[in-house]
């Protein structure tokens, strides 16, 4: 099988800039050495304590960042910028607030250039596709957090990337809307069958959406396992996260994290910035 | 928006309960239309209770509260609407208005264009802004007036030097509103434009501008005030028309119920210029979600 997407011995370095109580200029090795395949169609979830550089990843295969060695490949192609081969789902939504929930899914379309008829019903399909039909002309100050999310989402899956990366798109919401919009996402991941690459600090929401997940040790951010979860088909079943089987694979998980997070509080858990200073996480 | 998920519930359901029909924003509770009515009813009262208890002092006040020598200068509300409508009768109100509202029209109209353009500028460039804000810093706090005599002195007592001052004084808010709209874009949808892959142009015009747009307008709105404000000033200086030359030539000439008829004239003009601008701004950051409130 030919992966969608490659990752070579992604390495990112910061130089971090001088403070008071740091006053030499010293550099940061946020991610090391991080070889990866992702193979077309896949759910990889993508764990790490805070400060593995999870972020940073996102960026590199966003092409926001350019990694500092090592190369990344979409469909055997180096990513050298941004693209419409990849859609970003953020965190904080990040929809454009002076366009409707409809003007922000077509956001993207209009970069492809394709033509205002068009694009309105791709549009509206995509925003049925999520559960929002309806709420085309709302703003999104109109909107809840998890309606908001589903917008960004659709947003992304208007132009079809081929690649869908998510950067903990669901922390933000309330237990209950996430529980939803993961089983949401599944259900349009299995409809579109785009390659998603999710990351999220969650070992449960990562082992209930992965078919893989990786874990990222603490910095700098190595990919320290991967581990392969066979849950079957997980819409059928009911409460799929009592299962023994779900049990099992989230204690691997977190076996797999927990020094690392122990590891990673007693490093100070600091976050670095784009523009290389650093802020307590 | 309440978002109260109930177990086992969709929160998009829910949403659409709460609101009603899911094209509509508005979700305040639905209320009779007499209800409505007379609470408009009421509002309408409160809001013109006290301009009405300042017009009728103005009326009866100088009967009975002030001595006759000082009577003359501070005639009561009936003679300064009949001096008004005098004065539209013969036709120098509107000649005197029309002047104004040319000058105060190109002056500010030039400002806003200048404004927003350096504006946009200025604030996407950054040397350009460190070479330049101290400048602006400098010119911004000089009241406009102070600069009138040399205004007057380098264009003239003639329109150039009017529609200058205007233009002038309406400049700076409409500059500085335009530099801090572009400065505070939220720097999350540039990074959410730029992984769309969005050229460094297409995000200034799909992202910054539409952004910055309420700020700019707030600007806007500030630079109509100023407009008039300063346009009065300098006609009251040195002018042969405008609503300035109107009230300052009255009191020259004792006819002081012309000279209340001008003042009053202004501060309508005022008024509706600062509503219409509200209005606009209002329009243009209703996306913000804080149209209603004021």
């Amino acid at each position: 099988m030919t992966a969608k997407l490659e990752l070579r011995g992604v390495t990112k370095e910061f130089v971090v800039r001088p403070s008071k109580d740091q006053p030499a200029a010293r550099v940061l090795r946020a991610l090391d050495d991080i070889t990866l395949d992702v193979p077309d169609g896949e759910f990889l979830t993508l764990v790490g304590p805070s400060g593995s550089g999870k972020t940073t990843l996102l960026d590199i295969l966003g092409g926001l960042t350019r990694p500092t060695s090592g190369r990344v490949r979409v469909d055997g192609t180096e990513v050298t910028g941004p693209g419409l081969d990849r859609g970003i789902v953020f965190q904080q939504y990040a929809l454009f607030p002076w366009r409707t929930a409809l003007g922000n899914v077509a956001f993207g379309l209009e970069q492809q250039g394709v033509g205002r008829r068009v694009r309105q019903g791709r549009a509206r399909d995509v925003l049925a596709l999520v559960g929002l039909e309806g709420f085309e002309d709302r703003y999104p100050h109109e909107l809840s957090g998890g309606m908001k999310q589903r917008v960004a989402i659709a947003r992304s899956l208007a132009y079809q990337p081929g690649i869908l990366l998510m950067d903990e798109p669901f922390a933000a919401l309330d237990a209950q809307t996430r529980e939803q919009l993961q089983d949401e996402l599944l259900r349009i991941w299995r409809t579109t069958g785009t390659t998603v690459v999710f990351i999220t600090h969650g070992i449960e929401e990562a082992v209930y959406l992965g078919q893989r997940v990786a874990v990222l040790s603490s910095r700098p951010g190595r990919l320290k396992s991967l581990v392969s979860i066979d849950l079957g088909d997980r819409l059928g079943s009911g409460d799929l996260r009592s299962d023994p089987q779900f049990v099992h694979y989230r204690h691997l998980v977190w076996t797999e994290l927990h020094d690392e997070l122990q590891r990673a509080q007693r490093a100070g858990d600091r976050k670095i910035l784009p523009d290389g200073t650093e802020r307590a996480a | 928006m309440s978002t109260v998920t109930v177990d086992h519930t969709e929160d998009v359901d829910a949403a659409r309960r709460t609101s009603g029909t899911p094209t509509t924003a508005d979700a305040r509770p639905r209320t009779s239309a007499v209800d409505r009515t007379a609470r408009s009813a009421g509002r309408v009262v409160r809001r013109s209770t006290a301009v009405g208890l300042f017009l009728l002092l103005w009326e009866l006040g100088p009967e009975h509260l002030l001595d006759a020598q000082r009577r003359v200068f501070l005639p009561p509300l009936h003679e300064v609407l009949q001096a008004w409508w005098g004065l539209v009768e013969n036709g120098q109100l509107q000649e005197h208005l029309q002047a104004s509202l040319t000058r105060s029209a190109i002056g500010f109209g030039l400002a806003v264009l200048a404004g927003v353009v350096t504006g946009l500028f200025v604030a996407w460039y950054r040397g350009l802004r460190e070479l330049l804000t101290p400048l602006l810093e400098l010119f911004r706090n000089t009241a406009a007036l102070a600069l009138l005599p040399v205004f007057t002195l380098l264009l003239g007592i003639g329109e150039t030097s009017k529609i200058s001052i205007v233009a002038y004084a309406s400049f700076f808010p409409v500059l500085l509103n335009t530099i801090a709209g572009v400065r505070t874009v939220d720097p999350l949808l540039l990074r959410a434009a730029r992984s769309l892959g969005l050229s460094n142009l297409q995000l200034f015009q799909k992202v910054v501008l539409p952004s910055a747009v309420p700020t700019i307008f707030t600007g806007v709105r500030m630079a109509g005030t100023a407009s008039i404000l300063v346009l009065i000033a300098a006609e009251m200086v040195g002018a042969k028309a405008g609503l300035g030359y109107l009230i300052i030539n009255a009191q020259s000439s004792f006819q002081i119920p012309d000279m209340y008829a001008g003042i009053l004239t202004v501060s309508v003009f005022g008024l509706l210029v600062n509503t219409v601008l509200v209005r606009l701004e209002r329009h243009f950051s209703r996306w913000r979600g804080l149209a209603d409130g004021h």
